[in-house]
């Protein structure tokens, strides 16, 4: 046993015990104040991540790599970034703040546990300490309809994607005896033809992952609850939540299942495909910005898919650089909702008339995270997208590229309709949108991540290409 | 110093950024400390390269710094990395002090202009396109300097962009760019295909063995290439947005014509020299058209009365001398004379500047006259510069000025007419250049009696920069005395290395006495110019009017710059308008429009349908789920 390993984790959990513990000896109107508090908890749990060493804990079950240090440190940037959005918007509308800080470190630890374990339970037991917790903090707005309503649609359809999840990883277990990632690829390799039975259990597991990640057809859930959760953990959902489905998703299939890449591929092509032009699709008609945003989130899960399906290491690479620069980009743009909503009380559309004029500072980062979206140089985006399709060229999926870049050419309409709003249209009222110091500063990071990714990729990428060497493709 | 060449571009840029981004916080001290101080750490960094290279051995004056990887896609490499050799650490030497100097300067010339952040910043990001363009060691990175460069010209004379004419100016050098900048881009897409890299180093250094001399390929390469210099440092024919570009401040229009921008054509045909030496007919198109534009230019300017149009003429004239040089091989005098041009250019404008800030922006010198009493330093200065550039023996523009001439005439590629356009256009500099240093300074004063009073002399923060400048354009030509006058031509020797075996090529055979010959011809001409102009606007003031209206359809041919903008209008600008129009019309509005519109409308539509699943119930999502589940089960069963 190495616990020292897991010390970021154990150190992370143990603040937001703490948080809730500073929370009963906090007067009311100071608790605000708990979200700088959670930040300072994150920061030194990056730094505890990066400068603890690397092996394995727990027999083979936990595994403490580059790949674990990559999705550890965006999960913990997204939860930054969310708390940063969080504070005024939990000050004015939210009871309970310590737990509610409190619940998103949890939520974190789960999802840097997903990342670093290489064995299929401890890896469930993760995504459901991962998914709980957003559950709870998706009906956080207890007086809210649409808010109860997203908690509870969102537990009642996790539950059935985790029941099918766990069917698909028992029959796994029942072909080849074992759960650890390593021995469950032993017995592939060994094995002459896979049969139904392991097509059966890859069906359900990809469906159970693909639910947390929103893709087609496992996504219905997500609009719902995007638009009645309240907006930052909107934001947190729709990053961090993918991110872990990712991280898991890509350490099973990559990790054990290469040996049996023809089964599994065609079927990543065809979430890929749907996932894109249905996503990109709806959004067209949403009035809501932040159901709009749901659909565009589901829509870029497309394009990761479309790399997941070359399987190879540039495709790591490439999903998770293209997860880094799909958080700033998100998050920066859930901000400006964010802020928008604090001051102005709605999410429609149509009421961005004329922001430009009123708050040029937050029209201009929206179109900045806008484009990084869709994948404009020289913003981030485009170096993300970029490698993404590059992966699948190389593996000759010539067709699925240009369903990629078609369906990008299509979401430029959705996102440049908001932009029309914001620049061509006259604002019907001209106070401008207050900003606070937290939200600013989520606004900055994410441009300066938007900006720097894309115009010096270099150390980002040659850093995430050691984690996708953990895998032998 | 050498490894850190690139501090040269980051003070500008920083000094961009700050000014861009916070400068509408700022006070202006602060500004002007960011505009100048940026601007003057690079040139101090500029001499530190410069010193350092001097201490090496002539053949190991090479350095290549590489300061991150770029682009790399497949075989096509390019980084962000710059070269240093004596031609690129010469002109940042040149680019940066100039600029510096008309930085201090325009912190007086634009005081009370409200868009004075603006400008600075612009001005910083003009002086940084400039050195990244000139310090690049691969030709993309020097396509990317040499479009900011296009766009900051765009951005400053169009800097009062509320007035129609500036906004047009800036438009026109935009567009006319434009043209040039699609022959460049074409021949370094042309070089990569052939070189298979854009790295300036092995492409020099293979051209010999990879292209066939006098080849096509040679040719296409080369003459792309110039198209794109062509564009950038105004020749015929594409030469009609300089004289526009004066709509812009007057400091810019120093910075434009002496430090940045239109030198930058002449670089890059110098430092591509190993290529066009490859292509004779090329050299061939470059030396005429440069000479000729020498003469055409300079004749033009002998009509104008408009101060900054004469000088916009006579730079046109001067890149043309330039031009020439490079296409008799003389590479290195080019390169001279355009260091000297840089000096004097700059002090003319800024003199020219400095009168208009006198007079409230008065440009016409048929209404000033006098002004040496009014203002004496600019009066001083103003006549240094005039006799550089006029060629008068002890001032810089002597030297390079003959040694182009000379070399005209003299060099293995030169011609007996090549010197006749040079000559010829030396003869009406002197006289125009003059004419100008008459009409506004000596003479009865013709000011209007609101003006008379209001003359004055500039500030100190204008009259130190013309000074030093006056200074430079007097001794700038002293490290290139001819080997003739005892000298040792130190500057041509010290470019060699960057030119490599051209020296060889264009070796002279001609004796001693020769060369002497033609440098009294040279200076009897340029003194002719001057006895001309004194007599037409000294002594005898009424005998131009008097040849005006006796030589009457060609003064007004001349007058007025022979129409070219007017044939430009008719043959190319009308007959584009149409056709674009009709592509609006037509095309644009029935073809791409509807198709657009009716695919908007179709995926509405199918976005329309599928909203329809998302119900609300739970119960639906639940059954999608599990729907989903069997459809892809049964693909796999039934495959």
């Amino acid at each position: 046993m190495n616990l020292t390993l897991i010390i970021p984790e154990i150190f992370l959990f143990l603040w937001a015990l703490l948080i809730l513990f500073v929370d009963f000896f906090t007067a009311e109107e100071k608790k605000h104040r708990l979200g700088p508090l959670s930040l300072v908890g994150i920061v030194i749990t990056v730094v505890l991540v990066v400068f603890s060493g690397q092996g394995q804990a727990f027999g083979e079950m936990f595994s403490a790599d580059y790949y674990s240090l990559s999705f550890a440190i965006i999960f913990l940037g997204s939860a930054f970034l969310a708390i940063c959005t969080s504070i005024d918007f939990a000050r004015e509308r939210i009871k309970h703040q310590g737990e509610y800080y409190a619940l998103i470190l949890l939520s974190t630890v789960g999802m840097m546990f997903l990342a670093a374990s290489r064995e299929l339970l401890s890896m469930y037991v993760s995504l459901e300490l991962t998914t709980i917790s957003l559950f709870v903090l998706s009906a956080y707005l207890k007086t809210d309809l649409k808010s109860s309503e997203a908690g509870l649609k969102y537990m009642i359809l996790g539950a059935a994607s985790s029941a099918i999840l766990l069917y698909g990883i028992s029959l796994l277990y029942g072909i080849t005896g074992t759960t650890v990632l390593k021995g469950i690829q032993a017995e592939l390799v060994g094995s002459a033809f896979p049969g139904p039975l392991l097509v059966i259990s890859l069906v359900f597991i990809i469906a159970g992952f693909s639910f947390k990640l929103a893709a087609v057809p496992f996504h219905m859930w997500a609009p719902d609850v995007y638009e009645g959760a309240p907006t930052p953990i909107t934001a947190y959902l729709s990053v961090a939540s993918k991110g872990a489905g990712l991280a898991a998703m890509v350490r099973v299939f990559f990790g054990s299942l290469l040996p049996v890449t023809s089964e599994w591929i065609p079927l990543f092509m065809a979430l890929a495909t749907m996932t894109m032009v249905l996503g990109n699709i709806v959004a067209i008609r949403q009035s809501n910005i932040k159901r709009m945003l749901a659909y565009s989130s589901i829509a870029q899960v497309g394009y990761i898919l479309v790399a997941l399906s070359a399987a190879s290491e540039l495709a790591t690479t490439s999903m998770i650089l293209y997860l880094l620069v799909y958080m700033f980009a998100n998050i920066g743009a859930f901000a400006v909702v964010i802020a928008f909503y604090n001051h102005s009380g709605t999410d429609e559309i149509c009421e961005y008339a004329g922001l430009s004029r009123r708050s040029p500072f937050l029209a201009i980062s929206l179109v900045i995270f806008f484009l990084s979206l869709v994948g404009i140089p020289p913003l981030a985006g485009f170096v993300g997208k970029y490698l993404l399709f590059l992966a699948a060229i190389q593996k000759g999926y010539y067709w699925l590229v240009g369903v990629a870049v078609l369906t990008s050419v299509i979401s430029l309409f959705y996102y440049m309709n908001v932009v029309r709003q914001m620049y061509f249209r006259k604002p019907t009222k001209n106070d401008p949108v207050k900003v606070s110091w937290s939200l600013r500063l989520a606004l900055v990071l994410s441009l300066i991540g938007v900006i720097a990714v894309g115009v010096y990729p270099d150390p980002f990428v040659s850093l995430i290409s050691k984690a996708a060497s953990v895998f032998v493709y | 110093m050498l490894d850190k060449v690139w501090l040269v571009l980051l003070f500008p840029l920083l000094g961009f950024l700050l000014n861009g981004l916070f400068g509408w916080k700022f006070k202006r001290g602060l500004i002007n400390l960011i505009a100048c101080g940026s601007v003057g750490l690079s040139f101090l960094v500029s001499l530190g390269v410069f010193l350092d290279l001097l201490k090496l051995a002539p053949e190991a004056r090479h350095f290549e710094k590489v300061l991150f990887p770029w682009v790399v896609s497949g075989s096509f490499k390019t980084a962000f990395s710059f070269l240093v050799d004596p031609l690129s650490a010469l002109m940042i030497l040149v680019v940066s002090g100039v600029a510096f100097l008309i930085h201090i300067y325009s912190t007086g010339y634009m005081h009370d202009d409200p868009g004075y952040v603006r400008y600075f910043s612009y001005l910083n990001l003009f002086t940084f396109s400039m050195l990244l363009l000139v310090l690049a060691d691969n030709l993309l990175l020097m396509y990317i300097g040499w479009e900011a460069v296009g766009l900051c010209s765009y951005l400053l004379i169009g800097f009062w962009y509320e007035k129609k004419s500036a906004a047009d100016a800036g438009k026109k050098a935009f567009i006319v760019n434009r043209i040039g900048d699609f022959g460049f881009a074409l021949g370094i897409m042309l070089t990569f295909v052939i070189f298979g890299t854009v790295y300036f180093t092995p492409i020099l250094e293979r051209a010999p063995e990879v292209l066939q001399y006098g080849g096509a390929a040679a040719t296409a390469i080369t003459l792309l290439l110039f198209l794109g210099a062509v564009g950038k440092s105004a020749q015929i024919p594409l030469y009609v947005w300089l004289p526009d570009a004066m709509e812009g401040p007057t400091p810019v229009s120093a910075l434009i014509h002496a430090a940045t921008m239109v030198t930058a054509g002449i670089y890059m045909v110098a430092r591509l020299s190993a290529l066009f030496l490859m292509a004779p007919v090329s050299m061939l198109v470059v030396a005429i058209v440069g000479g000729v534009t020498a003469l055409y230019a300079a004749s033009i300017g002998l009509m104008q009365n408009d101060i900054k149009r004469v000088l916009a003429y006579s730079t046109i004239s001067q890149l043309g001398y330039m031009f020439l040089a490079c296409g008799v091989g003389a590479f290195g005098a080019g390169i001279f004379h355009l260091m000297t041009h840089a000096f004097f250019k700059a002090l003319l404008f800024l003199c020219a500047g400095s009168v208009m800030h006198a007079l409230a922006g008065e440009l016409n010198i048929q209404k000033m006259g006098g002004l040496k009493k009014h203002m004496p330093v600019t009066y001083w200065t103003f006549l240094m510069g005039t006799l550089a550039i006029a060629g008068i023996p002890g001032f810089s523009g002597f030297f390079s000025k003959d040694e182009i001439i000379w070399k005209a005439f003299s060099s293995a590629q030169g011609h007996f007419l090549l010197w006749f356009l040079g000559a010829a256009g030396a003869l009406m500099t002197a006289f125009y250049m003059f004419r100008l240093l008459f009409l506004t300074f000596h003479g009865k004063s013709r000011l209007t009696p609101e003006l008379e009073k209001r003359a004055h002399e500039s500030p100190n923060k204008m009259t130190v920069p013309l000074i030093i400048l006056a200074v430079l354009a007097v001794i700038g030509g002293y490290v290139g005395i001819p080997h003739l006058l005892g000298g040792g031509n130190r500057i041509e020797k010290f470019l060699e290395p960057s030119f490599g075996q051209v020296s060889k090529a264009v070796e002279t055979h001609h004796s001693g006495g020769v060369e002497l010959l033609m440098m009294i011809i040279s200076v009897l001409i340029a003194l002719g110019g001057v006895y001309l102009a004194y007599t037409f606007y000294i002594k005898k003031t009424e005998l131009p009017k008097k040849l005006a209206e006796r030589y009457r359809s060609i003064y007004t041919l001349i007058y007025n710059k022979y129409y070219v903008d007017e044939i430009y209008n008719a043959v190319i600008v009308q007959p584009l308008k149409f056709f674009a129009i009709i592509c609006w019309r037509f095309f644009d509005v029935i073809v791409i429009d509807g198709s657009a519109n009716g695919l908007a409308k179709l995926v509405g539509l199918i976005g329309n349908l599928i909203r329809r699943f998302e119900t609300g119930y739970v119960r639906n999502y639940a059954l999608g789920f599990v729907v989903g589940v069997v459809i892809i089960l049964g693909y796999f069963m039934l495959r």
